[in-house]
Formats: C-alpha cells, sequence, structure tokens
C-alpha cells in the first residue's frame, strides 16, 4: 500500500453521495508554469500587469468564438441534475467539485461584466468581481476538473463543463497563470517531438530492442518500423507506449496484429506522440499547431492510411477534431476512415477472419473493461453510434475466456474518469487523483470481490498511467491495468515468415 | 380606473417589447456565435434527422434529465408541462374566433394549473431539502420560483375563488392589438396575476429563462457525429489556414 499524507477513501459497495463539505479540497492547487514553459506556448511567463481587464476581455473574445461558452453560461437553471455526477465531488465533497458549482466560478464572473442582471444586481444574481481570491479559487478548482463529460451526459441543456475549464484555462494562460505539467509537456512536443521528450534515436533504439525481445519470445520476427517511407498505415500512438508498463505490451500488441494483418506500417519520429495536450489547456492554436505534426508526418512518409493507437483524448481530438485541424486528408486512401483507431483496425481483421487467437494463453486473467471518457463520451468508433463500447468489448471477448462488465452504472457513456485524465496526471495533484478514482474503484471491487475479476483493460495512456499509480493506494495491485491490445498480443497465433528461420538479417535494407 | 387600464396597457406594451427584442437578441447571438469544434455528447446521431430526434426528445421528454435525476425530472416536467396546457388555454384572451383545439384544451389548462404549481412546489422543495442545491440556489432561483408560484396561485384562486369579468380581460387584450384601450376589470387578484406575468415576461432575456432558446443552440445535443466524413470549420478558425 502506498503511503499517503491525505486519508484515503474507504471503498464502498455503491459509491455514496457525500453531503457537502465547503472548502475541502481548497489547498488543492497544481503548480505553476514557468516563463520557460509559458514562452513556447504564446503565452505571457507571469501574471501581467492588469490582468483583471485582460482576462475579462479575454473572456470576452472566447464568448464570441465558442457558442458552448456563451449558450452554456446562460442556459443553466441549477436543477441540480449534475451535482452528484463528477467523481472529484463524489471523491471529495467539496462542493465546487460539483459540476455546477464549477462552472459557477465562471458564470459569476461572466454575470458581473457580461448581463444587464449582473450589472445592476450582482448580489440577487451571484454575480462577483474577478478579485484575486476568485483568480485563486479557479486556478484551483479548474484545475480539479479532468474534462471527462460525465456531467454533460445527465444535464437537461447539454451543458458540458470541460467546454467551461477550457475556456477558463485559455484565460488563464493569456494572463500568465499557466498549470506547469500541461505547458511544460507541450512545449516538450514541439522541442523534442513527444511529452516524454524521447529523441529519434531513443525511439529507434527502443523498436529494436523490442523487435529482439518479441523474437526471442515468439521466433518470430515482428517488426516495429519508424520513419519508413511508403507504409500503408502512419500509427500514432502516446509515447508512453514506448516507454513503460502496461503500455508498452500494448504496443507489443499493435505490432503483432500489424505482423499478422499483413498491411505495411510505420511509426514516426516527428508524429511520436498521440496526445494533444492543447485541448486540455483550451487552446486552438496549440491543439492546431500540435496536429499539424501529423499531417506532416502523413505527407513526408507517403501513407495511405492513418491509425491512433490506445489514447483516450487523443482520440477525441483525431476521431472529433483532426479533420478540422489539420485536414482536408484528401491525399490519403478514400476507402478508409481518417483517422481509424487501433480497435477498428483490431476489430476489422478479426471480422474478416485474418485473425487466429489461442484464447487460452488469457486463461490466467479474468477481465473487466474500463470506458476512457473521451473515448466513450466524445467519439466513436465504426460506423454506429455506440461502436466506441461495442468494438472494444468484442476484441476482448475474441481474445478472452474471461470477461466481465462493472456495474452498468459506470461503463458506457455512464463511464466514470479514472481520476487522472484532462492534464491532472500528475504528483503534485495525487490527492486529487487517488480520492477521484474513488466511483471507479469501488465498481471495480466489485466485480472483484463478486466475479473473480483478476484484471482492468483500458485503451488509453493517461487511464493506464493513473491505474498502476492508484490501485495500491486502494489496496491493488498496479499490475492489474493492462492494455486491451496486450490481450491481443498474447493469444494471437503468429505466423512465422519463411525467412524468419534462416536469417535476421535479411530484411535489413529497407531502412 | 382609467389610469389603471392605461398604465397595464403599456406595461404589456413594454413587457412584449422587451421580451421578443431580448429574446431575438440571444436568439441571434447564439446563431452567429461559431461551433468551431465538433463536440456532441456520444453516442450521439449521425445524420440531422437523427438529430431532430434526439432534439425533440429532450424538449418534449427531458431524456437527459430523467437520466440524471429522477425527481427533478418529475417536477420539472409536471411544471413545463402544466405551463403548456396553461398558455393554450390562456390562448382565447388573445385570439377570435378561439381556435378549435384551443377549446378542447380548455378543461386540461385547470389541471396543467395544478400540475405546475405541485412541480413548482417539489422543485422549490429540493432547493432547501437537498443540501447541494442549497448551495447552488442564489437568491434569483428562489425569486423565480416564488414568481410562477404566485402566478399559478393567483390564476387558480380566480378560476375557483374570486371570479373576473373574463370577457371584459378579452376585450382589454384584444383592444391591445389596435392601441384601443378597453377597461380593464381592477379585481385585485387580476391585476397581481397580470403584473407577475408581465414581469416574467421582461425578466426573461436577462435570466436563467434563457434555457428554453439556449437548449436548441447546445453543440453537445444538436450536432450530429460525423467529423470524419464532413470537414467542419468555424470562419475564424479558417482564417488560420491563410496565414
Amino acid at each position: 500500500m502506498a503511503k499517503a499524507t491525505f486519508l484515503v477513501p474507504e471503498l464502498t459497495q455503491y459509491t455514496e453521495v457525500p453531503a457537502v463539505t465547503p472548502g475541502a479540497m481548497a489547498h488543492s492547487s497544481p503548480f505553476v508554469s514557468k516563463p520557460d514553459f509559458q514562452e513556447p506556448l504564446g503565452y505571457p511567463g507571469e501574471l501581467v500587469e492588469d490582468w483583471q481587464n485582460k482576462a475579462i476581455d479575454k473572456m470576452g473574445e472566447l464568448l464570441g468564438k465558442y457558442r458552448s461558452l456563451q449558450v452554456y453560461m446562460d442556459a443553466c437553471v441549477k436543477c441540480g441534475a449534475c451535482t452528484d455526477k463528477c467523481h472529484y465531488f463524489l471523491g471529495t465533497s467539496d462542493p465546487k467539485n460539483m459540476p455546477v458549482g464549477r462552472q459557477d466560478l465562471m458564470r459569476k464572473v461572466y454575470r458581473r461584466y457580461f448581463t444587464v442582471a449582473g450589472k445592476l444586481f450582482p448580489k440577487l444574481v451571484g454575480a462577483e468581481d474577478f478579485t484575486k481570491e476568485v483568480l485563486d479559487d479557479w486556478y484551483s478548482y479548474f484545475h480539479q476538473c479532468s474534462q471527462c463529460r460525465r456531467c454533460s451526459v445527465f444535464c437537461p441543456y447539454g451543458i458540458d463543463t470541460a467546454e467551461i475549464s477550457m475556456a477558463a484555462r485559455e484565460i488563464m494562460d493569456c494572463i500568465g497563470v499557466g498549470q506547469k505539467y500541461c505547458n511544460e509537456i507541450i512545449a516538450k512536443v514541439y522541442k523534442v517531438g513527444n511529452n516524454l521528450g524521447l529523441p529519434g534515436p531513443a525511439l529507434i533504439d527502443t523498436l529494436e530492442g523490442l523487435e529482439e525481445d518479441v523474437f526471442d519470445e515468439t521466433g518470430v520476427r515482428v517488426r516495429y518500423p519508424i520513419d519508413q517511407v511508403g507504409a500503408e498505415v502512419l500509427l500514432v500512438t502516446p509515447s508512453a507506449d514506448f516507454f513503460a508498463e502496461p503500455h508498452v505490451d500494448g504496443l507489443i500488441g499493435y505490432g503483432k496484429m500489424f505482423h499478422e494483418s499483413g498491411v505495411t506500417w510505420t511509426l514516426s519520429t516527428q508524429a511520436s506522440e498521440a496526445a494533444n495536450f492543447g485541448m486540455f489547456i483550451g487552446s486552438y492554436d496549440n491543439m492546431r499547431r500540435i496536429s499539424q505534426r501529423i499531417r506532416e508526418a502523413a505527407i513526408k512518409l507517403k501513407v495511405k492510411r492513418i491509425v491512433f493507437g490506445e489514447c483516450g483524448h487523443a482520440w477525441r481530438v483525431a476521431y472529433s477534431f483532426l479533420n478540422t485541424l489539420a485536414g482536408p486528408w484528401d491525399f490519403l486512401d478514400p476507402r478508409y476512415p481518417v483517422p481509424q483507431h487501433i480497435c477498428e483496425f483490431t476489430y476489422d481483421l478479426i471480422q474478416q477472419g485474418k485473425l487466429t487467437f489461442d484464447k487460452s494463453e488469457n486463461d490466467d486473467k479474468v477481465m473487466t473493461f474500463h470506458d476512457s471518457c473521451n473515448v466513450a463520451r466524445a467519439s466513436r468508433m465504426g460506423d454506429t453510434p455506440g461502436g466506441q463500447f461495442e468494438i472494444p468489448r468484442a476484441i476482448i471477448r475474441a481474445t478472452c475466456n474471461h470477461f466481465y462488465d462493472m456495474d452498468e452504472d459506470t461503463i458506457r457513456d455512464r463511464t466514470f474518469c479514472c481520476g487522472g485524465g484532462g492534464g491532472l496526471l500528475t504528483d503534485d495533484l495525487m490527492e486529487l487523483r487517488v480520492k477521484g478514482a474513488k466511483p471507479r474503484m469501488d465498481a471495480l471491487n466489485n466485480v472483484i470481490q463478486e466475479k473473480g475479476v483478476t484484471h482492468m483493460a483500458a485503451i488509453c495512456a493517461i487511464c493506464k498511467t493513473q491505474f498502476s499509480k492508484v490501485l495500491p493506494y486502494y489496496g491493488m495491485d498496479m499490475s492489474q491495468i493492462i492494455s486491451l491490445h496486450q490481450l491481443v498480443g498474447d493469444a494471437i497465433v503468429l505466423t512465422p515468415d519463411p525467412e524468419d528461420a534462416d536469417d535476421d538479417d535479411s530484411d535489413d535494407d529497407d531502412d | 380606473m382609467a389610469f389603471l387600464t392605461t398604465f397595464y396597457a403599456f406595461l404589456f406594451y413594454f413587457a412584449a417589447l422587451v421580451f421578443v427584442s431580448g429574446v431575438l437578441f440571444k436568439i441571434t447571438q447564439y446563431a452567429r456565435t461559431p461551433a468551431p469544434l465538433k463536440i456532441p455528447t456520444t453516442p450521439a446521431p449521425t445524420t440531422t434527422s437523427g438529430v431532430v430526434l434526439r432534439m425533440m426528445r429532450e424538449v418534449v421528454l427531458f431524456e437527459s434529465l430523467f437520466r440524471g435525476n429522477k425527481w427533478t425530472w418529475i417536477f420539472g416536467w409536471m411544471f413545463h408541462f402544466g405551463l403548456l396546457l396553461v398558455t393554450l388555454r390562456h390562448l382565447r384572451y388573445f385570439i377570435e374566433p378561439v381556435w378549435f383545439p384551443i377549446e378542447l384544451v380548455q378543461p386540461f389548462g385547470i389541471y396543467g394549473g395544478m400540475a405546475m404549481i405541485v412541480g413548482l412546489t417539489g422543485l422549490w422543495a429540493r432547493r432547501f431539502l437537498v443540501d447541494r442545491v442549497r448551495y447552488i440556489s442564489a437568491p434569483s432561483d428562489h425569486l423565480i420560483l416564488a414568481l410562477l408560484v404566485l402566478i399559478g396561485i393567483s390564476g387558480l384562486l380566480m378560476k375557483f375563488v374570486f371570479h373576473s369579468d373574463i370577457v371584459e380581460i378579452k376585450a382589454f387584450f384584444m383592444g391591445l392589438y389596435a392601441y384601443d384601450f378597453q377597461p380593464l376589470p381592477s379585481d385585485p387578484l387580476l391585476l397581481l396575476h397580470l403584473f407577475l406575468v408581465a414581469l416574467l415576461l421582461i425578466i426573461f432575456p436577462y435570466s436563467k429563462l434563457l434555457h428554453a432558446p439556449g437548449l436548441f443552440f447546445s453543440p453537445t445535443r444538436n450536432q450530429a457525429d460525423n467529423p470524419r466524413e464532413v470537414r467542419h470549420i468555424a470562419p475564424w478558425a479558417q482564417q488560420l489556414e491563410q496565414k
């Protein structure tokens, strides 16, 4: 059990709605970004003079650019339907972590400066000046939202707190109050090409190592190509996949699956990151700039299709925004959607009977599946709505004999965030991450107790990292979270190339 | 007497003007503000007709609220459906001849008024009884409920206890169309009822009552889920591409 400087919540059979405890998480606040991380993103290094007016101006600009923000500021009737839906409220009981409580931090400023009622009768309608105290509250609580959109499912007007927390972070960035974790990472993407700051040579080295490992284990020469011009598929995957357990087992699985598919593929040193933290900070400009790398890599490598690896928010940006941010994709093969999810790719092969599995390879596991929030509520897979739920489950069923879903209230579009999404996956927010994971941990614990579940699969790098870190706080083991494509990789029956047996170096000339 | 009639005539001209121009302004603002990204809450319909169906389920059945909170749904739906029946019933004061469907709806309008009060009471009770809802309630949230409850109670009292001359009331409102002021009965309950209704019209465009037009413009509900098939781009984002 990991040591904690705070009280780890007790797991309960059903996640109970706590009584509100004002200020319970007021102390939680991530490290503030340094000037070095602000400037590459186009933001001032520190709190600017006249910040109040600049923030209000920025808010006005965003209200004119985003219909979502304008409508959501006006439409809330305080019905309370969202109040018990946020995992951070359920885990911390702080009322400013209720979606409407969080929104109201911005709404009270909006009302004060942009509405007649708030200008004339501020007290009556809960309007407030944008003071330093309010700014501090913004910094604290808009960094306690993982932008998972669970609230928007239940709101009668579809008010999405993610839209509001994104706008708030953009406003704060523009007055020089950025969050270190997100902005440092984005600066790293611009400088090195990926979130983890892994340079090209290190990636090439890692992939060669993987090829050797897989060959040693299976006797089959599975390739993990990078920067291979003319490959059919460009695979864009979170850089965590190159780096650590359990992510790398997913990458091994992708390679084995591509090997069996017969489709040529490549990674890219330039687009060596699927994640797009520009979304977390609500910055269209940064999100677009990060997306353009993928377009450039696709052109340079002359690929025909783009496939994304397992990453939740990356899939949201890819599925929902990439056509907007970096399209049109008229130079790619029009027979396939752009981009495709690795699960769509694998599922199609399964449907076509191109993959053979030995399910008994996964008999040591009883599986459940965690729907990642951005995949579940902000994207799709396949042709029909809800494919994002069915396709990953179909892959698990094709590769495992034992699979049980968690409670219906905690999966599919009602899934709970892992607690680390939205740019909060940083050690300075550990208390928030552990407490925010409670609803998911409750549901997981139930299927562990009732169904004997041993492992949970996920298709998101943030979820996997978060669970590896948080599971031990709840008395579970970090190895219980695995990549979906690890199951594919472990169960797949590989076809050896005729050359595999005689000569290791025969295909070295194609790179 | 003449003063009251004139006062109420101008009050209603003013209220109608504020209501119509205010709501039109907000609708124009919503319509002209671009939605730069595709953000439907998924699973979402992939076609426009699917979106129309989803929106109808939200408007008529309050589908999302039903999933969110059954108590709020039941009281909220009672209130809104009641309000619809009451509004239809009241149309008879504003049209001549009265359309047949409006004649049919008359008795149901009374039940609608009762449902309205029950629904509002339930919603108001939640603002006191549920600690989370108490926390998020501003004075204006209570006042709007008070306003609606008073409108409903004064209306029902006129129906069942202190009757007003509805022929004269109709003559007053029909006269307003032609700037021909007909005397308004001076029953206090009627005057209160009408004053509060005018107040409701006036605050509508400046309050959370904007949720009514707002819902239709909510991108999480009104967008089709087809970002890979159709390139969606806002005019201001298009300009970034020329750089």
